[in-house]
Protein backbone atom coordinates (compact mmCIF):
# COMPACT_ATOMS: atom_id res chain seq x y z
CA UNK A 1 0.00 0.00 0.00
CA UNK A 2 2.87 2.68 0.69
CA UNK A 3 4.04 2.21 -2.64
CA UNK A 4 0.99 3.17 -4.03
CA UNK A 5 1.08 7.06 -3.29
CA UNK A 6 -0.70 8.32 -6.34
CA UNK A 7 2.12 10.74 -7.78
CA UNK A 8 0.92 9.88 -11.57
CA UNK A 9 -2.54 11.83 -10.87
CA UNK A 10 -4.21 14.42 -12.67
CA UNK A 11 -3.91 16.68 -9.45
CA UNK A 12 -0.21 15.72 -9.26
CA UNK A 13 0.93 16.19 -12.98
CA UNK A 14 -1.27 18.80 -14.18
CA UNK A 15 -2.75 20.81 -11.54
CA UNK A 16 0.05 22.44 -10.26
CA UNK A 17 0.40 24.38 -13.31
CA UNK A 18 -2.75 26.10 -12.79
CA UNK A 19 -1.47 29.50 -12.71
CA UNK A 20 0.27 29.18 -15.53
CA UNK A 21 -2.54 27.78 -17.15
CA UNK A 22 -4.59 30.93 -16.37
CA UNK A 23 -1.44 33.28 -17.09
CA UNK A 24 -1.67 32.44 -20.63
CA UNK A 25 -5.12 32.55 -21.10
CA UNK A 26 -5.55 36.15 -19.62
CA UNK A 27 -2.95 37.11 -21.90
CA UNK A 28 -4.18 35.73 -24.84
CA UNK A 29 -8.01 36.64 -24.43
CA UNK A 30 -9.18 40.11 -23.68
CA UNK A 31 -11.00 40.11 -20.55
CA UNK A 32 -11.07 38.05 -17.56
CA UNK A 33 -14.85 36.22 -18.35
CA UNK A 34 -13.18 34.91 -22.00
CA UNK A 35 -9.98 33.73 -20.35
CA UNK A 36 -12.29 31.88 -17.57
CA UNK A 37 -14.16 29.94 -19.68
CA UNK A 38 -10.92 29.14 -21.92
CA UNK A 39 -9.12 27.79 -18.84
CA UNK A 40 -12.62 25.93 -18.09
CA UNK A 41 -12.57 24.25 -21.27
CA UNK A 42 -8.79 23.70 -21.27
CA UNK A 43 -8.76 22.20 -18.15
CA UNK A 44 -11.47 19.61 -18.68
CA UNK A 45 -9.94 18.92 -22.31
CA UNK A 46 -6.43 18.22 -20.52
CA UNK A 47 -8.37 15.90 -18.15
CA UNK A 48 -9.42 13.66 -20.73
CA UNK A 49 -6.61 13.56 -23.06
CA UNK A 50 -4.39 13.44 -19.37
CA UNK A 51 -4.92 9.03 -19.80
CA UNK A 52 -2.18 9.29 -23.03
CA UNK A 53 -0.39 12.01 -21.73
CA UNK A 54 3.15 10.03 -21.65
CA UNK A 55 5.42 13.41 -22.18
CA UNK A 56 7.98 14.68 -19.53
CA UNK A 57 6.71 18.28 -20.02
CA UNK A 58 3.27 18.17 -18.11
CA UNK A 59 3.41 22.70 -18.28
CA UNK A 60 3.77 22.83 -21.68
CA UNK A 61 1.71 20.13 -22.64
CA UNK A 62 -0.88 22.05 -20.74
CA UNK A 63 0.10 25.08 -22.37
CA UNK A 64 -0.49 23.92 -25.74
CA UNK A 65 -4.15 22.96 -24.92
CA UNK A 66 -4.77 26.32 -23.30
CA UNK A 67 -3.63 28.09 -26.32
CA UNK A 68 -5.44 25.99 -28.59
CA UNK A 69 -8.23 26.26 -26.78
CA UNK A 70 -7.65 30.18 -26.70
CA UNK A 71 -7.87 29.75 -30.74
CA UNK A 72 -10.42 27.37 -31.27
CA UNK A 73 -12.54 29.86 -28.84
CA UNK A 74 -11.51 33.38 -31.13
CA UNK A 75 -12.30 31.84 -34.23
CA UNK A 76 -15.64 31.43 -32.99
CA UNK A 77 -16.02 34.55 -32.01
CA UNK A 78 -14.54 36.05 -34.91
CA UNK A 79 -12.67 39.77 -34.80
CA UNK A 80 -12.47 39.38 -30.90
CA UNK A 81 -8.40 38.95 -30.71
CA UNK A 82 -8.30 41.72 -33.11
CA UNK A 83 -9.58 44.13 -29.76
CA UNK A 84 -6.81 45.28 -27.89
CA UNK A 85 -7.40 45.34 -23.82
CA UNK A 86 -6.91 49.20 -23.70
CA UNK A 87 -8.49 50.08 -20.77
CA UNK A 88 -7.16 47.42 -17.77
CA UNK A 89 -9.04 49.11 -15.13
CA UNK A 90 -12.77 47.46 -16.39
CA UNK A 91 -11.35 44.53 -14.99
CA UNK A 92 -13.10 43.11 -12.16
CA UNK A 93 -9.89 41.80 -10.23
CA UNK A 94 -8.41 45.22 -10.63
CA UNK A 95 -10.30 46.51 -7.82
CA UNK A 96 -7.86 43.76 -5.36
CA UNK A 97 -4.93 44.21 -7.51
CA UNK A 98 -5.12 48.13 -6.85
CA UNK A 99 -5.10 47.46 -2.94
CA UNK A 100 -1.66 48.50 -1.48
CA UNK A 101 0.97 45.63 -0.37
CA UNK A 102 2.02 45.77 3.17
CA UNK A 103 5.34 46.93 2.44
CA UNK A 104 4.85 50.22 0.45
CA UNK A 105 3.60 53.52 1.39
CA UNK A 106 0.42 53.70 -0.65
CA UNK A 107 1.67 56.40 -2.71
CA UNK A 108 4.72 54.02 -4.01
CA UNK A 109 1.91 51.65 -4.30
CA UNK A 110 -0.37 53.47 -6.55
CA UNK A 111 2.67 54.40 -8.69
CA UNK A 112 3.78 51.01 -9.17
CA UNK A 113 0.11 49.65 -9.81
CA UNK A 114 -0.26 52.24 -12.56
CA UNK A 115 3.18 51.66 -14.33
CA UNK A 116 1.79 48.08 -14.20
CA UNK A 117 -1.19 48.82 -16.00
CA UNK A 118 0.88 50.96 -18.24
CA UNK A 119 3.23 48.26 -19.60
CA UNK A 120 -0.29 45.83 -19.46
CA UNK A 121 -1.88 47.73 -22.07
CA UNK A 122 1.50 47.99 -24.29
CA UNK A 123 1.46 44.26 -24.25
CA UNK A 124 -2.23 43.95 -24.83
CA UNK A 125 -1.71 46.15 -27.88
CA UNK A 126 0.81 43.70 -29.34
CA UNK A 127 -0.33 41.20 -32.17
CA UNK A 128 -1.42 38.27 -30.42
CA UNK A 129 1.37 35.81 -31.89
CA UNK A 130 3.98 38.31 -30.99
CA UNK A 131 2.02 38.69 -27.39
CA UNK A 132 1.73 34.84 -26.73
CA UNK A 133 5.55 34.55 -27.70
CA UNK A 134 6.89 37.46 -25.39
CA UNK A 135 4.75 35.81 -22.30
CA UNK A 136 5.94 32.29 -22.17
CA UNK A 137 9.55 33.69 -22.74
CA UNK A 138 9.27 36.41 -20.24
CA UNK A 139 6.50 35.23 -17.81
CA UNK A 140 6.47 31.52 -18.17
CA UNK A 141 10.06 31.66 -18.43
CA UNK A 142 10.11 28.69 -21.46
CA UNK A 143 13.36 28.35 -23.58
CA UNK A 144 12.97 28.60 -27.27
CA UNK A 145 12.56 25.04 -27.56
CA UNK A 146 9.19 24.73 -25.34
CA UNK A 147 7.89 27.63 -27.13
CA UNK A 148 8.41 26.55 -30.51
CA UNK A 149 6.99 23.34 -29.29
CA UNK A 150 3.56 24.94 -27.57
CA UNK A 151 3.12 27.09 -30.69
CA UNK A 152 4.20 24.64 -33.24
CA UNK A 153 6.61 27.11 -34.68
CA UNK A 154 10.30 26.55 -35.91
CA UNK A 155 12.68 28.02 -33.42
CA UNK A 156 13.57 30.59 -35.72
CA UNK A 157 10.30 31.76 -36.12
CA UNK A 158 10.27 32.43 -32.09
CA UNK A 159 13.52 34.30 -32.05
CA UNK A 160 12.34 36.46 -35.01
CA UNK A 161 9.09 36.86 -33.26
CA UNK A 162 10.36 37.80 -29.87
CA UNK A 163 12.32 39.89 -31.07
CA UNK A 164 9.58 41.78 -33.11
CA UNK A 165 7.95 41.58 -30.11
CA UNK A 166 10.30 43.27 -27.94
CA UNK A 167 11.10 46.19 -30.41
CA UNK A 168 7.65 46.81 -30.75
CA UNK A 169 7.13 46.88 -26.61
CA UNK A 170 10.38 49.36 -26.25
CA UNK A 171 9.09 51.62 -28.99
CA UNK A 172 5.79 51.88 -27.09
CA UNK A 173 7.48 52.67 -24.19
CA UNK A 174 9.71 55.01 -25.65
CA UNK A 175 6.46 56.75 -27.23
CA UNK A 176 4.65 57.00 -23.98
CA UNK A 177 7.65 58.83 -22.23
CA UNK A 178 7.27 61.30 -25.04
CA UNK A 179 3.66 61.78 -24.65
CA UNK B 1 13.30 42.49 -39.84
CA UNK B 2 16.33 42.70 -37.84
CA UNK B 3 19.56 44.64 -40.13
CA UNK B 4 22.38 42.85 -38.61
CA UNK B 5 21.91 38.61 -39.15
CA UNK B 6 23.51 38.59 -35.23
CA UNK B 7 20.73 40.68 -33.72
CA UNK B 8 18.75 37.44 -32.99
CA UNK B 9 22.12 35.95 -31.17
CA UNK B 10 22.22 39.31 -29.55
CA UNK B 11 18.78 38.24 -28.06
CA UNK B 12 19.68 34.77 -27.28
CA UNK B 13 22.12 35.97 -25.47
CA UNK B 14 20.20 37.74 -23.41
CA UNK B 15 17.67 34.97 -23.15
CA UNK B 16 20.79 32.52 -21.93
CA UNK B 17 20.26 30.58 -25.23
CA UNK B 18 23.64 31.01 -25.95
CA UNK B 19 26.81 28.23 -25.24
CA UNK B 20 30.12 29.82 -23.93
CA UNK B 21 31.71 29.66 -27.57
CA UNK B 22 28.98 30.93 -29.42
CA UNK B 23 28.64 33.84 -26.92
CA UNK B 24 32.37 34.60 -27.34
CA UNK B 25 32.29 35.04 -30.75
CA UNK B 26 28.84 37.28 -30.30
CA UNK B 27 30.96 39.67 -28.02
CA UNK B 28 33.64 40.19 -30.81
CA UNK B 29 31.22 40.80 -33.57
CA UNK B 30 29.55 43.16 -30.86
CA UNK B 31 32.19 45.03 -30.25
CA UNK B 32 32.55 46.53 -34.06
CA UNK B 33 29.01 46.57 -34.71
CA UNK B 34 26.26 49.54 -33.81
CA UNK B 35 23.24 47.90 -35.02
CA UNK B 36 23.75 44.90 -32.44
CA UNK B 37 24.54 47.32 -29.84
CA UNK B 38 21.90 49.34 -30.29
CA UNK B 39 20.05 46.04 -30.50
CA UNK B 40 21.08 45.01 -27.20
CA UNK B 41 20.12 48.62 -25.43
CA UNK B 42 16.78 48.06 -26.92
CA UNK B 43 16.40 44.30 -25.78
CA UNK B 44 17.73 45.23 -22.55
CA UNK B 45 14.77 48.33 -22.17
CA UNK B 46 11.87 46.04 -23.63
CA UNK B 47 13.29 43.36 -20.36
CA UNK B 48 13.26 45.89 -18.07
CA UNK B 49 9.53 46.64 -18.42
CA UNK B 50 8.78 43.11 -18.11
CA UNK B 51 8.16 42.58 -14.18
CA UNK B 52 7.07 40.18 -12.27
CA UNK B 53 4.10 41.60 -11.06
CA UNK B 54 2.88 41.16 -14.86
CA UNK B 55 1.95 37.25 -13.95
CA UNK B 56 -1.39 36.95 -13.98
CA UNK B 57 -2.10 33.52 -11.45
CA UNK B 58 -5.80 32.44 -10.91
CA UNK B 59 -7.51 34.23 -8.67
CA UNK B 60 -8.85 32.18 -6.03
CA UNK B 61 -12.63 32.16 -6.43
CA UNK B 62 -11.87 31.13 -10.34
CA UNK B 63 -9.64 28.32 -9.35
CA UNK B 64 -12.56 26.89 -6.87
CA UNK B 65 -14.90 26.70 -9.99
CA UNK B 66 -12.48 25.15 -12.01
CA UNK B 67 -11.77 22.64 -9.00
CA UNK B 68 -15.39 21.75 -8.98
CA UNK B 69 -15.79 21.54 -12.67
CA UNK B 70 -13.07 19.05 -12.46
CA UNK B 71 -14.24 16.89 -9.98
CA UNK B 72 -17.81 16.97 -11.66
CA UNK B 73 -16.16 15.37 -14.89
CA UNK B 74 -13.81 13.01 -12.75
CA UNK B 75 -14.09 10.08 -14.42
CA UNK B 76 -14.18 6.50 -12.34
CA UNK B 77 -10.50 5.40 -12.72
CA UNK B 78 -9.83 1.41 -12.82
CA UNK B 79 -7.88 0.00 -10.72
CA UNK B 80 -7.49 -0.17 -6.68
CA UNK B 81 -4.62 2.49 -6.52
CA UNK B 82 -5.73 5.04 -8.59
CA UNK B 83 -9.63 4.71 -7.83
CA UNK B 84 -10.49 7.35 -6.01
CA UNK B 85 -14.09 9.41 -6.43
CA UNK B 86 -15.99 5.90 -8.52
CA UNK B 87 -15.20 3.20 -5.89
CA UNK B 88 -15.87 5.82 -3.19
CA UNK B 89 -19.43 6.40 -4.62
CA UNK B 90 -20.06 3.29 -4.54
CA UNK B 91 -19.07 2.80 -1.35
CA UNK B 92 -21.03 4.96 0.26
CA UNK B 93 -24.15 3.68 -1.64
CA UNK B 94 -23.43 0.54 0.19
CA UNK B 95 -23.83 2.17 3.20
CA UNK B 96 -26.88 4.16 2.63
CA UNK B 97 -28.07 0.68 1.59
CA UNK B 98 -27.21 -1.02 4.81
CA UNK B 99 -28.71 1.23 6.72
CA UNK B 100 -31.95 1.09 5.35
CA UNK B 101 -32.26 -2.90 5.32
CA UNK B 102 -33.54 -2.07 9.14
CA UNK B 103 -32.02 -5.06 10.42
CA UNK B 104 -31.39 -6.10 14.11
CA UNK B 105 -28.92 -4.73 15.85
CA UNK B 106 -26.70 -8.20 16.07
CA UNK B 107 -26.97 -8.70 12.78
CA UNK B 108 -26.17 -5.24 11.60
CA UNK B 109 -23.29 -5.11 13.65
CA UNK B 110 -21.98 -8.39 12.04
CA UNK B 111 -22.50 -7.45 8.34
CA UNK B 112 -21.32 -3.90 9.87
CA UNK B 113 -17.79 -5.75 10.57
CA UNK B 114 -17.73 -7.80 7.16
CA UNK B 115 -18.68 -4.51 5.17
CA UNK B 116 -16.04 -2.46 7.22
CA UNK B 117 -12.75 -4.55 6.93
CA UNK B 118 -12.53 -3.88 2.99
CA UNK B 119 -14.64 -1.15 3.32
CA UNK B 120 -11.92 1.74 3.75
CA UNK B 121 -11.04 3.04 -0.23
CA UNK B 122 -7.56 2.39 -1.02
CA UNK B 123 -7.35 5.69 -3.25
CA UNK B 124 -8.94 7.68 -0.69
CA UNK B 125 -6.62 6.67 2.32
CA UNK B 126 -3.72 7.07 0.33
CA UNK B 127 -4.93 10.52 -0.31
CA UNK B 128 -5.32 11.85 3.27
CA UNK B 129 -2.22 10.40 3.88
CA UNK B 130 -0.62 12.29 1.23
CA UNK B 131 -2.58 15.84 2.18
CA UNK B 132 -1.35 15.58 5.94
CA UNK B 133 2.45 14.90 5.01
CA UNK B 134 2.31 17.51 2.17
CA UNK B 135 0.76 19.78 4.56
CA UNK B 136 3.37 19.32 7.20
CA UNK B 137 5.70 20.96 4.68
CA UNK B 138 6.53 23.92 6.59
CA UNK B 139 4.41 27.04 5.70
CA UNK B 140 1.43 24.70 4.27
CA UNK B 141 0.11 23.56 7.65
CA UNK B 142 -2.76 26.14 7.47
CA UNK B 143 -4.19 28.88 5.96
CA UNK B 144 -5.74 30.20 9.16
CA UNK B 145 -4.01 30.02 12.57
CA UNK B 146 -6.09 30.98 15.46
CA UNK B 147 -7.18 28.80 18.68
CA UNK B 148 -10.58 30.28 18.51
CA UNK B 149 -13.18 28.27 16.64
CA UNK B 150 -15.28 31.30 15.96
CA UNK B 151 -12.15 32.46 13.91
CA UNK B 152 -11.34 29.81 12.33
CA UNK B 153 -15.34 28.70 11.26
CA UNK B 154 -16.01 31.94 10.03
CA UNK B 155 -12.58 31.74 7.67
CA UNK B 156 -14.35 29.11 5.64
CA UNK B 157 -17.15 30.83 4.84
CA UNK B 158 -17.34 31.59 0.58
CA UNK B 159 -14.15 29.04 0.51
CA UNK B 160 -16.07 26.00 0.90
CA UNK B 161 -19.83 25.15 -0.47
CA UNK B 162 -19.88 24.04 2.80
CA UNK B 163 -20.03 25.33 7.01
CA UNK B 164 -17.86 22.42 8.07
CA UNK B 165 -18.32 22.27 11.79
CA UNK B 166 -15.44 23.43 14.17
CA UNK B 167 -15.34 22.28 17.90
CA UNK B 168 -12.92 23.71 20.84
CA UNK B 169 -11.09 20.42 22.03
CA UNK B 170 -8.73 22.34 24.17
CA UNK B 171 -10.14 21.02 27.78
CA UNK B 172 -9.48 17.08 26.04
CA UNK B 173 -5.61 18.81 25.47
CA UNK B 174 -6.02 18.65 21.58
CA UNK B 175 -5.61 22.32 21.34
CA UNK B 176 -7.14 23.91 17.46
CA UNK B 177 -4.24 25.78 16.08
CA UNK B 178 -6.23 26.27 12.88
CA UNK B 179 -7.43 25.18 9.34
CA UNK B 180 -7.10 25.27 5.46
CA UNK B 181 -8.34 24.41 2.36
CA UNK B 182 -7.21 21.61 1.06
CA UNK B 183 -8.08 18.84 -2.18
CA UNK B 184 -9.38 15.33 -1.65
CA UNK B 185 -11.53 13.01 -3.17
CA UNK B 186 -11.84 14.78 -6.36
CA UNK B 187 -13.16 18.21 -4.16
CA UNK B 188 -12.42 21.02 -2.01
CA UNK B 189 -12.59 19.92 1.78
CA UNK B 190 -11.83 21.42 4.72
CA UNK B 191 -8.85 20.80 7.08
CA UNK B 192 -9.30 21.10 10.86
CA UNK B 193 -5.35 21.24 12.29
CA UNK B 194 -5.54 20.38 15.99
CA UNK B 195 -1.95 19.43 17.80
CA UNK B 196 -1.94 17.17 20.76
CA UNK B 197 2.22 17.58 22.75
CA UNK B 198 4.40 18.10 19.57
CA UNK B 199 2.17 15.94 17.27
CA UNK B 200 -0.07 17.46 14.98
CA UNK B 201 -3.40 16.09 13.80
CA UNK B 202 -5.62 16.85 10.31
CA UNK B 203 -9.69 16.81 10.43
CA UNK B 204 -10.38 16.55 7.04
CA UNK B 205 -14.26 17.34 6.93
CA UNK B 206 -16.85 17.34 3.92
CA UNK B 207 -20.28 16.77 3.42
CA UNK B 208 -21.66 12.87 3.02
CA UNK B 209 -24.94 10.96 3.67
CA UNK B 210 -25.49 8.43 6.51
CA UNK B 211 -23.76 8.06 9.88
CA UNK B 212 -20.84 5.44 9.99
CA UNK B 213 -18.76 5.02 13.21
CA UNK B 214 -14.90 5.32 13.27
CA UNK B 215 -12.76 2.50 11.55
CA UNK B 216 -9.52 2.68 11.98
CA UNK B 217 -6.57 1.99 9.38
CA UNK B 218 -2.65 2.52 9.76
CA UNK B 219 -0.28 3.84 6.36
CA UNK B 220 3.41 4.41 6.26
CA UNK B 221 3.06 4.83 10.41
CA UNK B 222 0.60 7.13 10.22
CA UNK B 223 -2.71 6.30 12.15
CA UNK B 224 -5.91 7.38 10.06
CA UNK B 225 -9.56 7.34 11.34
CA UNK B 226 -12.54 7.59 9.28
CA UNK B 227 -16.18 8.19 10.20
CA UNK B 228 -19.06 10.00 9.10
CA UNK B 229 -22.01 12.04 11.58
CA UNK B 230 -24.36 14.85 10.83
CA UNK B 231 -24.26 14.83 6.98
CA UNK B 232 -20.55 14.90 7.09
CA UNK B 233 -17.36 12.89 6.54
CA UNK B 234 -14.43 13.03 9.08
CA UNK B 235 -10.91 11.87 8.31
CA UNK B 236 -8.19 12.63 11.18
CA UNK B 237 -4.82 11.57 10.26
CA UNK B 238 -1.47 11.83 12.69
CA UNK B 239 1.43 10.27 14.03
CA UNK B 240 -0.03 10.16 17.26
CA UNK B 241 -0.95 6.58 18.98
CA UNK B 242 -3.75 4.93 17.56
CA UNK B 243 -5.39 4.92 21.12
CA UNK B 244 -4.82 9.06 21.36
CA UNK B 245 -5.97 9.35 17.79
CA UNK B 246 -9.11 7.43 18.90
CA UNK B 247 -9.55 9.15 21.87
CA UNK B 248 -9.52 12.20 20.07
CA UNK B 249 -12.09 11.31 18.06
CA UNK B 250 -14.14 9.91 21.02
CA UNK B 251 -14.04 13.37 22.08
CA UNK B 252 -14.40 15.28 19.05
CA UNK B 253 -17.48 13.03 18.45
CA UNK B 254 -18.92 14.05 22.04
CA UNK B 255 -18.11 17.42 22.02
CA UNK B 256 -21.25 20.23 21.89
Amino acid sequence: MADSLPSDTFEAVVLPHLDAAHNLARWLMRDAASAEDVLQEAMLRALTYFPSFKGVNPRGWLLQIVRNTAYASMSLNRGVELVPMTNASDEPDDAVSRLPSSDDDPETSLIKTRERDRVRRMIAALPIELRETLVLRELEELSYKEIAEVTRMPIGTVMSRLWRARRLLAQAARRDEAA
Amino acid sequence: MPDCDKVLLVQAELDGELGAAEAAALAAHRAQCPICEAAAAELAQARALMRDDLYQPVPEDMRRRVLTALAAAQPPRPGPPAATSGSFGRWRGWWSNSASFGLGAACAAALAFLLLVPAMPPGLTEQIVAGHVRALQPGHLQDVASEDRHTVKPWFDGRLDFAPPVKDLAAAHFPLTGGRLDYLNGRPVAALVYQRDKHVIDLFVWPAAGDTPPQTAERQGYNIVHWSQGGMNFWAVSDLEVAQLEEFVADWRNAP
